[in-house]
């Protein structure tokens, strides 16, 4: 390596004017990006903002309306993914793509598979060279393990290990940290920065704005799909960063009403499913916001997939409202009272191809009803009206839901539970991947609707969220509930030590 | 070379985790499975009927599970890949007339052998087309050339009918002949499948199968030619289709409009049967081959233990959901061996 020149060393990748429209949608407008070598650059912007382009872009997954895609210095057309990737692009995208059926190190040397004679793959040096990136990486995983199963912790490092694979110069995260626990962040961020050290380019996106902090060195900040800035971030604060993201000063995030808790409207006692959760017991008031926090795997979602009756319990019961609920029944959950807004929402929350319109009917299916037929006019009312309430941004309500952004996506399904009118709600991870726009919109509904005197749980892997949110906290650890704490003694080190089982409760 | 510490290679990095054994010896047990409820239906059938295992009967085992077995070969190529071919028994149909046709006017039985091949690849090319352009569901797509290549041939075939006495007595000699209790058509859809089986293995692009069957999105994005692999997959589909369709010919000597009617059912239920996971990107040929051998010899098992031939469609039937109803539970003891394998690793 050359000593660094006066005007820094030069961008391995750039971007220069690129442009990019899908249809009518301009996603980019104009952008440019510098990647150097040993630094890691944020990528910052609402959802919406055209991250996702400007990745896929880089990616060869697009090919730019206009504007230069630089290697080297030198413009370069990505024909494919594969161009890319044989450029030294490595790119780890928010929802892993792994093949589920192949194994680990068939996952990493997909199409570079070793070789021997007549072109046949070596499968012996497959699985040493896996087992040898593992080692690299610190992390105990059998190279010959299907990718099924794996957490999305382990989903990432096989994602990592392939961009190391092939000595990746340009490695590309979106979103790695949505879905790791504080450990599993700290193991990834060891790993950029070691990647760094050797001279790697790093391009990083996060929602989480102190992890950006934390590893990045510098910051180009998107929206509505254009350029707003490219800086170092020494010496900017958060709320530098939010106010160019959102380009508005961000009213309060947590934006917490105090309410005095009315009667409990949901009880569960001594719930056990076997194997994933035991004797959970935990009430939620009337107007009260219960955070239940824990690792992922920990089995909070489980717990609320089980009290709303999707999965079937083998003991304890559950009351919602002092009504006995059916094991594994949702249709008498609802009846009670009780929605569930899931953790997934493309997988589990939404129709993805159906209109907003329909997606907010859905929970109404029995009751929009007139003479035995859909009442199509009240349900088109209702969907409107709650789209309205919860200022969804759409252009026509008749639009499908894939169209939207994910934190107005969200805001259809928040649509769709509230429309039923819920004396419980149930939230699990309400603002994964959103952004923090949205983000305090949902908390501000949250909070209203606590006002109100609805009884909520939330689930969350967000610390500042519980923190800033529940009037109590739940956490669990290894399937059971290890700690109770009231909101004045709740801060980051009370819960994540109950959530490490490191506490005696 | 010595003999001595197989186990020396680097593999030994790694411990094998008791999780991941399971996991190894579920897949290779899925075969494994399969072939032991044929022997014991065989052994049973022995006992019943000691005539049934003579060299001819063994040989009739055989010859009938040929044509299956290469069909169900080719069509597990394009399940793995999160598609099905449900052309396969026009293809066959029209394969075995076009061989007999040229044949009839006095042609050599291999030149005939290779015209079927060919008309299969046109066909399967064709297919492979309208699934990997097109971007429709391979289901319909194949529903759709299923009665094109039917109707094709029923306009072409007509009434007519070719019989042995149309064929040139070497070619329907090769049909049934055999070394000892083996049929050469047997030795010839063995070396198929071995070949097939070693190259998606062995081979960067046969994994490549596997992978976007596994993960359509994911194949794009680590670069694999996704609808080169799937014309592929079709191609030889079809080309099997059209072999699978002169054999046909060479074992039966006859052909006509409705021949290879409805096969398609038949060849999908062996894949099945065998371990090749519908929604793709699992399954070996070997046991598609498995699967096929088991539901052709339901067809002689019966007569042999003297129940009636009509019960064969119904047990076909139950052995489908069986097999569907073990990879279920399988893969879910599998998911949670898997997740205990994780709750210890954390």
């Amino acid at each position: 390596m050359t000593h660094p020149s006066d005007t820094g060393p030069a961008p391995v990748l750039a971007l220069k004017g690129i442009s990019k429209s899908f249809g009518a949608v301009r996603a980019l407008r104009d952008v440019s990006l510098e990647l150097i070598p040993g630094e890691v650059h944020a990528l910052a912007g609402e959802n919406g903002a055209g991250k996702s382009t400007l990745i896929k872009t880089l990616a060869g997954v697009h090919r730019p309306d206009t504007g230069q895609v630089l290697l080297d210095g030198a413009p370069v057309v990505f024909h494919g993914p594969g161009d890319a990737r044989d450029a030294g692009i490595a790119v780890i995208y928010q929802e892993p793509t792994l093949f589920p059926d192949l194994s680990i190190a068939e996952n990493i040397f997909m199409g570079r598979q070793p070789r021997r004679a007549f072109g046949r793959i070596d499968h012996r040096a497959t699985h040493a060279a896996t087992a040898a990136l593992m080692n690299r990486l610190g992390v105990e995983l059998d190279p010959d393990r299907p990718a099924r199963g794996l957490s999305i912790a382990d989903q990432q490092i096989v994602e990592i290990a392939k961009a190391l694979s092939f000595d990746a110069r340009v490695l590309i995260m979106d979103e790695p940290t949505a879905a790791l626990t504080g450990s599993e962040v700290a193991r990834l961020f060891g790993v950029v920065r070691t990647l760094r050290e050797q001279g790697a380019a790093v391009l990083f996106i996060s929602h989480r704005l102190e992890e950006i902090f934390e590893i990045c060195q510098q910051v180009t900040t998107l929206r509505d799909g254009a350029w707003i800035s490219s800086e170092p971030l020494a010496g900017m604060t958060e709320d530098d960063l939010v106010r160019r993201m959102v380009g508005r000063d961000l009213e309060e995030l947590y934006p917490k009403q105090d309410v005095t808790p009315g009667e409990t409207a949901l009880s569960v006692r001594r719930l056990t499913r076997e194997g994933v959760f035991t004797d959970v017991s935990f009430d939620v008031r009337c107007g009260e916001i219960v955070g239940l926090a824990g690792l992922v795997g920990a089995g909070r979602t489980e717990v609320a997939r089980a009290v709303f009756g999707v999965d079937r319990w083998d003991a304890g019961e559950v009351e919602v409202d002092g009504r006995r609920l059916v094991n594994g029944a949702p249709s008498t959950a609802m009846a009670a009272g009780l929605a569930l807004v899931p953790e997934d929402r493309r997988a589990q929350g939404l129709v993805m191809d159906m209109s907003i319109e329909r997606n907010i009917g859905l929970t109404g299916l029995r009751t929009t009803v007139k003479a035995g037929l859909m009442d199509r006019g009240a349900e088109r009312d209702r969907s409107l009206d709650w789209a309205v309430k919860l200022q969804v941004k759409y252009a026509r309500i008749a639009d499908t839901v894939n169209t939207l952004s994910g934190g107005n996506q969200q805001k259809v399904v928040l649509a769709k539970w509230l429309a039923t009118g819920p004396k419980v709600l149930i939230v699990d991870e309400p603002t994964r991947g959103i952004d923090v726009g949205t983000k305090a919109e949902v908390h501000r509904l949250l909070s209203q609707l606590a006002a109100d005197g609805v009884a909520v749980l939330m689930i969350s892997s967000d610390l500042p969220e519980i923190l800033g949110m529940a009037d109590r906290v739940l956490v669990m650890h290894e399937g059971r509930i290890t700690a109770e704490i009231p909101r004045t003694d709740a801060t980051e080190e009370t819960v994540m030590a109950a959530a490490t089982g490191r506490a005696a409760a | 070379m010595t003999v001595a510490a197989p186990e020396e290679a680097p593999v030994a990095e790694v411990p094998k985790a008791g999780a991941t054994r399971l996991v190894d010896r579920v897949f290779k047990m899925r075969e494994l499975a399969i072939l032991l409820v044929f022997l014991v239906m065989i052994a049973v059938t022995q006992a019943g009927n000691s005539e049934f295992l003579s060299e001819q009967g063994i040989k009739d085992l055989l010859l009938n599970a040929t044509i299956l077995v290469l069909v169900a070969t080719g069509q597990s190529l394009v399940v793995i890949t999160r598609n099905v071919d449900l052309s396969v028994g026009s293809t066959l149909g029209i394969s075995a007339f076009a061989a007999g046709v040229y044949l009839q006017d006095g042609g050599n039985p291999v030149v005939a052998i290779a015209l079927a091949v060919l008309l299969g690849i046109g066909f399967g090319l064709l297919n492979g087309l309208l699934v990997s352009l097109g971007q429709v569901p391979a289901l319909v797509v194949t529903l759709g050339t299923l009665y094109i290549i039917r109707g094709i041939d029923s306009i072409w075939v007509g009434s007519r009918q070719i019989t042995a006495a149309d064929l040139p007595g070497g070619f329907v000699d090769f049909g049934a002949g055999g070394i000892s209790a083996v049929p050469y058509l047997a030795l010839i859809a063995l070396v198929v499948l071995v070949a097939t089986a070693y190259y998606l293995k062995h081979f960067g692009s046969g994994r490549e199968l596997y992978a976007l069957g596994s993960n359509p999105e994911a194949a794009r994005l680590a670069g694999i030619p996704v609808r080169k692999r799937i014309l592929a997959a079709y191609t030889f589909c079809g080309a099997l289709a059209g072999l699978a369709g002169a054999l046909y010919l060479a074992r039966f000597g006859n052909a006509d409009s409705g021949t290879g009617n409805g096969y398609e059912l038949t060849v999908v239920s062996a894949v099945v049967v065998g371990g090749v996971v519908f929604t793709g990107g699992s399954g070996s040929v070997y046991g598609a081959a498995l699967g096929a051998l088991l539901l052709t010899s339901i067809n002689s098992v019966l007569p042999a233990l003297g129940v009636s031939s009509v019960w064969v469609l119904a047990i076909n039937g139950i052995l489908l959901i069986l097999a569907i109803a073990v990879d279920r539970i399988v893969a879910l003891r599998v998911a949670s061996a898997l997740k205990k394998r994780n709750a210890r690793h954390a």
